[in-house]
């Protein structure tokens, strides 16, 4: 092993596996990721157009009538996409003129730094998967609420865009904690995100998807009946968010599909 | 001057104002009587206003104060700032045709004011740009950490270089001012500033064309919007070379368009005929090929680009009224195949009525050009369980669109009347 080696932190490729057929739709995710990572509620969110949810669960259905109908709940973070040729060029992160957003080699974490972004939504238009929230408002905490924010994760101003990060203060604090009794790696389960943690039904998992130790490695690859895809994946966007069903329906609303073409699987 | 100030007490505030004024017009020149112009300047000035005050409900209470909303982070202004850079484009391409393929002679006569309508064009996107960024104090942030691969860095460099650029050009037209002009210093300067002027018109055109480019650059390079996702040569894509191409065939419009419009303000003729057919016979064969570019762009689009991202082209045109197919018929049968046949068969940009006709469906089309490429690029649901969204305008936003304009309107009037705009109506042969 060369000296490099022995002191280099190994490159993980971070990601989630989201069983579709395992989610309730409970939105127990959703509460967690707000409250973990300090997202403000308005007092009047009747205006959804202008909320923030970094994990936000889709519903939608078959379109058929009673006994066929069935509906999907599909949770949505940031998909972390390592964009085309897989090195980091994600949709948003090669748009943003002040790399207020950027790409981890280290850990394929796409990060948000809100005193760096000015506010120009480039990124907004950019990302297909509506996972980026523009602070509209001032954020509101209600009089004692201090007390409960996450000391982790800095609290965003009006006026810049914001989003999933896949806790990555949990990384942070996850890998303080190895160095500290002289690890240099992250077993799994060490580092998780909140809504990996708080969901019930335990349909997402997380972890380095390009390490066999890893369930998030098994759970990505095809299994016979269960079928695994990405959202939009003919965008070349590479996102590291994994799919699971064993509906057909559901694979076909994940991406857009012409001539009525069946799915893999 | 010295006369009008030695003789102010005599005239009482009233006259000594009434003599500035006439003293600062070119000479044998005719204009409104003052209290007209002060009653037009005082609309536009109220108007403007309006605008001020909306920017600055803006400033002080942020964006919440508009329409927009996370399916339309790019909306009204995103829109305008593209569409009056699109339109200020005469300024480079008649520098580019009178400086740099020395078509001096017919374009003499209407240079000057080219450069003053990209002036107001590129002030008013800077301008726009201020109010429409969630934290305007940190625009810097643009130069000081700009990331290289981004389109919008380059447009943000070109574009301050470029308005230096126009303020440079448009800056010996104030100091020609017939007052101005007396202080020998002024004179000589403007003598220097006109002798290197090719130097600025070239270096503007360079800048202009990447510039121009690179907002056509910030739709086709976002390859997760196949609406705008174009792929192109090397790091461009193909709606680089078209924004470029379209603001050199559109903006020569825009500029004939003002012209005719402050003709018949100021009842004059302003520019001679032969630098409008000129002018109206390039802008025709820019357009006409652009037009057959766009198309050629368009059917490989809809045919091979947004199939391959699984989309069909229905996807793109299905909400309901507004975002209809009708709106590609207006983009490129009604604001481009008709201006350009107009202006480029004779007997057609021979007729005025229909000349002028022409050149409001051009101005029309770029617009709805740039509409299309940066807001219904992102009212279209890429998720196929999303949906549509729908985005109104506030007053607010409408007021601070239409600051620019009332800016323009002032800039433009205290310009003709008190600067040799128009070599023809001051009398000079040579112009500059
Ligand atoms: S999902 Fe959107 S915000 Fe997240 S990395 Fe992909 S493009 Fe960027
Ligand atoms: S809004 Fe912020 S993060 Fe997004 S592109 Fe602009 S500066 Fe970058």
């Amino acid at each position: 092993m060369s000296e490099a080696e022995k002191t280099s932190v190994r490159h993980r490729r971070y990601g989630m596996v989201i069983d579709l057929d395992k989610c309730t739709g409970c939105g127990s995710c959703m509460v967690a990721c707000m409250a973990e990572n300090n997202v403000t509620a308005r007092p009047d969110e009747t205006d959804k157009k202008k909320s923030i949810t970094w994990m936000r669960v889709y519903s939608f259905d078959n379109g058929k009538g009673f006994p066929e109908a069935r509906t999907c709940f599909l949770p949505r973070p940031c998909m972390h996409c390592a964009g085309k040729g897989g090195h980091g060029h994600s949709p948003c992160v090669s748009v943003c003129p002040a790399v207020a957003t950027d790409y981890s080699a280290e850990t394929g974490i796409v990060s948000q730094i809100p005193t760096r972004c000015f506010g120009c939504r480039y990124c907004m238009a950019a990302c297909p998967y509506h996972a980026r929230y523009f602070n509209w408002f001032d954020p509101v905490y209600p009089k004692g609420m201090e007390k409960m924010l996450n000391p982790d994760v800095s609290l965003r101003m009006r006026g810049v865009v914001e989003k999933c990060s896949f806790c990555f203060h949990r990384y942070q604090k996850a890998m303080d904690k190895a160095f500290y009794e002289k690890r240099k790696e992250l077993e799994e389960g060490e580092y998780q995100t909140a809504c990996t943690q708080s969901c019930p039904s335990g349909a997402i998992a997380f972890g380095d998807l390009d390490d066999p130790k890893h369930a998030v490695y098994r759970l990505r690859q095809p299994v016979k009946g269960l079928y695994v895809f990405r959202l939009l994946e003919r965008l070349g966007t590479e996102p590291k968010v994994y799919y699971t069903t064993r509906h057909e329906w559901i694979r076909k609303a994940a991406d857009r599909t012409v001539n009525d073409e069946k799915t893999a699987g | 001057m010295e006369a009008v100030l030695d003789n102010r007490e005599k005239r009482g505030l009233a006259g000594t104002i009434l003599a500035w004024d006439e003293a600062l017009q070119p000479k044998g020149v005719t204009r409104a009587p003052l209290w007209k112009f002060t009653l037009w300047m005082g609309f536009w000035g109220v108007v403007a206003l309006w605008g001020v005050y909306a920017a600055a409900l803006c400033w002080i209470f942020g964006l919440n104060q508009t329409g927009m909303n996370d399916y339309y982070g790019f909306a009204l202004w995103i829109w305008a700032d593209l569409a009056v850079i699109a339109l200020g484009g005469g300024a480079f391409f008649t520098g580019f045709l009178k400086y740099v393929l020395g078509h001096e002679k017919p374009l003499k006569y209407i240079v000057n004011y080219a450069v003053l309508i990209g002036f107001i064009c590129y002030s008013s996107a800077l301008l726009i740009l201020a109010i429409d960024i969630g934290q305007p104090l940190r625009g810097w942030f643009i130069f000081w950490h700009a990331n290289v691969h981004s389109m919008l860095t380059e447009v943000a460099f070109c574009l301050s270089c470029y308005f230096i650029v126009l303020t440079i050009e448009y800056f010996p037209n104030i100091l020609e001012n017939r007052v101005l002009s007396k202080v020998p210093f002024f004179r000589n300067l403007v003598k220097n500033f006109h002798g290197s002027m090719a130097v600025f018109a070239a270096t503007g055109v360079f800048l202009s064309f990447f510039h121009q480019g690179s907002l056509g650059g910030l739709a086709g390079v976002l390859y997760g919007r196949p609406f705008a996702a174009r792929e192109g040569v090397f790091i461009w894509p193909w709606t680089f070379f078209l924004f470029t191409w379209s603001a050199a065939a559109y903006g020569p419009c825009f500029t004939m368009l003002l012209t005719r419009i402050i003709e018949a303000v100021t009842k004059k003729k302003l520019v001679p005929d032969e630098t409008m057919r000129f002018l109206a016979k390039v802008s025709g064969w820019m357009m006409g090929t652009y037009i057959i570019a766009k198309i050629i762009d368009t059917v490989y689009w809809a045919q091979v680009t947004a199939p391959g991202a699984g989309f069909s082209l229905s996807d793109f045109y299905a909400s309901g009224p507004f975002y209809g197919y009708w709106f590609l018929a207006l983009e490129i049968v009604i604001g481009g195949i008709i201006p350009a046949a107009v202006l480029l068969i004779p007997k057609a940009r021979e007729n005025r009525a229909i000349f002028t006709l022409a050149l409001v469906l051009a101005v029309m089309g770029v617009c709805v050009n740039r509409w299309a490429m940066v807001v219904q690029t992102n009212a279209i649901p890429v998720l196929s369980f999303d949906k549509w969204a729908m985005y109104v305008p506030t007053w607010q936003e409408i007021a601070t669109t239409i600051l620019p304009v009332a800016y323009g309107v002032l800039l433009v009037s205290l310009s003709h009347r008190y600067l040799p705009l128009f070599p023809l109506e001051v009398g000079e042969k040579d112009g500059h």
